[in-house]
């Protein structure tokens, strides 16, 4: 009974390095780019099957899971392998290493100078741009004005209502709706032309009050079709984009997408020199 | 009267577009040159693979043209879409060749054009990627051990390759701009044949 239990221990043992060495080997294929085609990807399946029904630990269990992942990332090469070389760009890469090897610099240098076509580009400033970079200085606060630091204390973040909003002098007592309006009115005049804002030189305001005041009243403008978000995640940039007509989002295509408007956040954008 | 009229309008509204449009092209304005289709459209209207178009023809009478590389790069859409073409990158590019002297009066020796064109050679020879390691083992063969390191990283800034946090080296968009890669396999091939005969 003992000697059965130890078998039974050292091939559970010998089963999890046998998934080890085939993870091993399949992406030691992936990372050298060896053919995938060296994988006898049916022995590998016929192993992972006849170890499976010994499995009892979740662990084993991940472990027959990755085993399985990483032979289905062979057969995915195999298949881009197969892919290759059918495209017409295909050529023996010992040949093409051969040439390299063998050709003269000044050859190759040739060789290549016949498929360049460099891109052309200009840096330089236009006498535009010249003249609008010279109005955006002249209208330039100072640094010691434009950073001037408010003092301000740190508060946990809690809820709030419209009511309390109010009291604040957050929001005006006028009708929601009309200050949505105006607001919409705002953003359509500010992105006529382009046919959108930069998100915090829309919502940015001279006093962090303010700033917050536009960037909760954005939200509904948002939330009730008013307007929407073009979002760049790869530049970090977030566009508003009014609406001709109010449109209503169907409810399944409705996300929420939080974007903070710390004092921070605002103190940074009034250092970048705001809108 | 009033068909020259329309005629001379028509005119002018797309003189002033390929303005735009070659503004767009020519001048950088983020980190690479050129611009996407959907910037285009933004700027000149649905219209502009029309308008890319035109100013192709007027660039290729100064030895310049419009590239337009397709996200669908092993292969290019022959009847491009609307969409097709707002994901695709256009960019200025030369038209004709440039030679040995040319590329050296913008800046390139010519044990650095070769060693580019072994290393994008190389990579598509390994099926897009390769180890940087590998990569460098090439060069040494051609160049001196001090300026593999160097031309790498060049041309891993310039985008003409990207490497990974592995060390593994791909194509950069600068070459799938640049590069015509069909071409240059090919006449790596003849340049061998040559060499046989």
């Amino acid at each position: 009974m003992g000697n059965l239990i130890g078998d039974r221990r050292k091939s559970v043992r010998e089963a999890r390095e046998e998934l080890q060495r085939i993870i091993e080997l399949c992406r030691s294929v992936e990372v050298k780019g060896l053919d995938p085609y060296l994988v006898e990807v049916k022995d590998l399946i016929k192993v992972i099957k006849e170890y499976f029904p010994i499995w009892k630990d979740a662990e084993d269990l991940c472990l027959d899971a990755e085993a399985l992942n990483s032979i289905a990332s062979v057969v995915k090469m195999q298949g881009e392998w197969v892919k290759r070389r059918a495209s017409a760009l295909y050529r023996d890469p010992f040949l093409i290493e051969e040439k390299i090897r063998s050709l003269p610099v000044g050859s190759m240098a040739e060789i290549f100078l016949e498929v360049w076509h460099p891109i052309v580009e200009f840096e330089q400033l236009t006498i535009k741009e010249f003249r609008e970079a010279l109005k955006y200085w002249s209208n330039l606060l100072p640094l010691d004005e434009r950073w001037k630091r408010v003092g301000y204390v740190k508060v946990e973040t809690e809820t709030t209502t419209r009511e309390e909003m109010i009291k604040e002098g957050l929001l005006l007592g006028e009708p929601f709706e009309a200050e949505l309006e105006k607001m919409w009115v705002d953003l359509k005049e500010r992105a006529s032309g382009v046919g959108r804002v930069k998100y915090w030189d829309f919502i940015g305001s001279d006093s962090y009050e303010e700033t917050v005041r536009r960037a909760y009243l954005a939200s509904f403008l948002i939330t009730y079709g008013y307007a929407r978000l073009e979002i760049h995640y790869l530049k970090d940039e977030i566009f508003i984009l009014p609406n001709e007509k109010p449109t209503p989002i169907d409810k399944g295509e409705l996300i929420s997408f939080p974007i903070p408007i710390s004092f921070e956040e605002w103190r940074k954008w009034k250092e970048r020199g705001g809108a | 009267m009033e068909g020259k009229r329309r005629g001379v309008d028509r005119k002018a509204y797309y003189t002033a577009k390929i303005r735009k449009v070659a503004q767009l092209l020519f001048y950088k304005r983020h980190s690479l040159p050129g611009a996407i289709g959907w910037e285009l459209r933004r700027r000149v209207g649905s219209d502009y693979p029309k308008v890319v178009n035109l100013l192709n023809e007027y660039l290729g009478k100064i030895g310049l043209t419009v590239k337009i590389v397709f996200e669908e790069e092993s292969n290019p859409p022959e009847n491009p879409t609307l969409e097709q073409y707002d994901r695709a990158r256009f960019y200025i590019t030369l038209k004709d060749n440039l030679g040995v002297e040319e590329a050296k009066m913008i800046g390139w020796r010519i044990d650095d054009i070769a060693a580019l064109c072994a290393s994008i050679a190389y990579i598509i020879s390994k099926g897009g990627k390769v180890e940087r390691k590998e990569l460098e083992d090439l060069l040494r063969s051609k160049i001196p051990n001090w300026r593999v390191d160097i031309n790498l990283n060049k041309f891993i800034r310039l985008g003409y390759l990207v490497e990974d946090e592995n060390g593994q080296v791909y194509l950069g968009w600068r070459t799938r701009a640049e590069v015509d890669q069909r071409k240059l396999i090919d006449l790596l091939l003849q340049a061998e044949a040559e060499k046989k005969t």
